[in-house]
């Protein structure tokens, strides 16, 4: 239990909340700018895995692996917005039937096997032969590089989408689904894009991800919901912390990739204390918990019930 | 302009909720025509421009805006040719966009939103330039979040987003109920002079007998999903607002004239 065994864990702790905090940015799309809860996620980011495992299994280039996990991933999402615009399922529901749907799915994809391996032996790095793994936990340096590469271009490239037309129509279908209407907006289809877009990103990650470990595993993206809302508020906290509320939209989701940082980062301090990896869902979803209730809880404090009651009290004492 | 023929609408038929809130209504407007619409609680008035505007489809009738049957389209399609101000400040804006954003948002009302950058620097001086006749010194506060902002600074800048592509038709839906009695006054003055600039063709809803005589060229009023009045010209020029009450009393029946009171 040595600080330094500790330190020596941090690297790979940071790549993987990178990697993580790309999921989060998908989560961030659907949670944050279209205001909707989409669980689909859990079942997309395994889909990524199993997709980019199969693909280079089969002799493919990591990169186009990639590539057709975020086609496999956008195609999640469409099936959710669809469950939820055109046959009416409540948005949470759509959600939760694409993860249960993809298990079966992501199983059929992976030969019926729980899990698939590709080896690093085999098939080598991108910057060793071109067609090899993008990120690798054998390389830790090269993930972290390469995961704040793509991160950047990620964020930058939602940040010009929706800073555009359409773009800008999907947030203000988020933000205010009656204006969006009356001004000439479809916000069916709206949802429908960024539950898509949002799950594209997801499954990018869930292919990293399984670069990253070599193997995919159909389990993979249990909780992942759970982890991405966790980066998205442990990011806003510090956001709010450093910048008020003058943060532009691409200083937030940089803040997000580093809320899965900080997120990977206190689960190896946990982990580094000895505590049971079996616990860590459990103490994800208490901290989880907490901050989503902060901001209740701090308006509560000025506007309650109780405290209402008291100060009509204190008054009515002062009277007397 | 707009032909509104034989409009029917029943919520929740068949139910012990069953509700008829439009029977058979027919209503023409022609080019221009600022029209005000009163009526008591439950008397159809905004089912007729939730049916105009497309908020759900009606069971029977057409709905032709322009020389368009729109009947069948759905609202955000109609939206092109509509601009809408509604009762609650919140709802005409989106809270968490900027200030120039809501308006290059109303600028492409009807149009298909594309991969283009939303704000360019002419839309910002155009957008300038219309914030500063509201007279509310928005134009120096382009990148501030709506939400951010009072419920009669919204309800002008709804209108103004609802007026910026002019629309063939404008509703307005008592817009100026939620805000208070100076405000009211202002935003409505601003509807006034908007409507008049544009030669706006406008259907206005309002709880106030007095804005409903003073504004506008022609008057109508509603009870049970029909029109029971209407009033247009001199004859409406030297209304009173007892004429009204007693109207009302007299074509709607005896039992309603405490609602009616209600109205004033």
């Amino acid at each position: 239990m040595s600080l330094l065994n500790l330190f020596s864990r941090m690297p790979s702790a940071c790549a993987q909340g990178i990697l993580w905090g790309l999921m989060a940015l998908g989560v961030y799309i659907t949670f944050r700018v279209l205001d909707i809860a989409d669980l689909s996620v859990d079942g997309t980011f395994a889909t990524g895995g199993a997709v980019t495992v199969m693909l280079i299994i089969a002799g493919y280039p990591a990169w186009l692996a990639l590539i057709v996990a975020i086609i496999a991933g956008i195609a999640a999402g469409l099936c959710t917005g669809l469950l939820h615009t055109r046959l009416g399922i409540p948005a949470i529901l759509s959600g939760i039937l694409t993860q249960f749907a993809l298990y079966s799915v992501n199983l059929h994809i992976m030969g019926m096997k729980a899990n698939q391996t590709a080896s690093l032996k085999k098939y080598g790095m991108f910057f060793e032969n071109g067609k090899g793994f993008l990120v690798s936990s054998r390389y830790i340096p090269a993930a972290i590089g390469v995961g704040l590469v793509l991160a950047a271009i990620v964020i930058f490239t939602l940040y010009l989408f929706f800073g555009t037309e359409l773009g800008s129509s999907i947030r203000a279908t988020g933000s205010n689904h009656a204006m969006a209407s009356a001004q000439g907006i479809n916000i069916k289809n709206m949802k429908v894009l960024g539950l898509s877009i949002s799950n594209g990103i997801v499954a990018l990650s869930g292919g990293l991800m399984t670069q990253f470990q070599g193997t995919a595993d159909v389990n993979i993206g249990r909780g992942a919901i759970v982890i991405g809302l966790a980066s998205i508020i442990i990011g806003e906290v510090f956001c709010d912390l450093f910048f008020r509320k003058g943060a532009n939209f691409a200083i937030r989701m940089s803040f997000v990739v580093f809320g899965g940082i900080l997120y990977y980062a206190a689960m190896t301090v946990i982990l580094w204390l000895k505590m049971d990896p079996n616990d860590l869902k459990l103490f994800t979803a208490v901290i989880v918990a907490i901050f989503l209730a902060v901001p209740y809880l701090k308006d509560q404090a000025k506007t309650s019930f109780s405290h209402a009651g008291k100060r009509a009290a204190a008054e009515g004492k002062g009277e007397k | 302009m707009l032909k509104v023929d034989n409009i029917s609408k029943t919520f929740n038929p068949g139910t012990i909720n069953e509700k008829k809130a439009l029977d058979g209504l027919s209503l023409h407007l022609k080019e221009g025509d600022f029209v005000t619409v009163i009526g008591s609680n439950g008397a159809g008035k905004s089912s007729v421009l939730n049916a105009i505007a497309g908020v759900w489809p009606v069971d029977n009738g057409s709905i032709v805006l322009g020389g368009e049957d729109i009947t069948g389209l759905p609202e955000y399609l109609r939206a092109k040719l509509i601009g809408r101000v509604f009762q609650d400040p919140m709802m005409g804006i989106a809270p968490d966009m900027w200030i120039e954003e809501n308006l290059a948002i109303a600028m492409r009302r009807g149009e298909k939103r594309r991969l283009k950058w939303m704000v360019s620097k002419q839309d910002r001086e155009l957008y300038r330039e219309k914030l500063k006749e509201l007279g509310l010194g928005l134009e120096d506060r382009l990148q501030v979040k709506v939400g951010l902002l009072s419920g009669g600074q919204r309800q002008a800048l709804t209108l103004l987003m609802a007026t910026l592509k002019s629309p063939k038709l404008l509703l307005l839906d008592e817009h100026t109920a939620a805000l208070d009695p100076a405000t009211a006054a202002k935003v409505l003055e601003l509807s006034d002079s908007l409507i008049e600039k544009n030669k706006l063709t406008t259907l206005m809803i309002t709880h106030n007998m007095t804005d409903a005589i003073r504004h506008g060229n022609r008057l109508i009023m509603m009870n049970a999903g029909h029109i029971i009045l209407d009033i247009d010209g001199e004859e409406k020029k030297h209304l009173t607002k007892k004429d009204l009450l007693d109207k009302f009393a007299e074509l709607a029946g005896k039992n309603e004239v405490s609602d009616a009171v209600m109205l004033s």
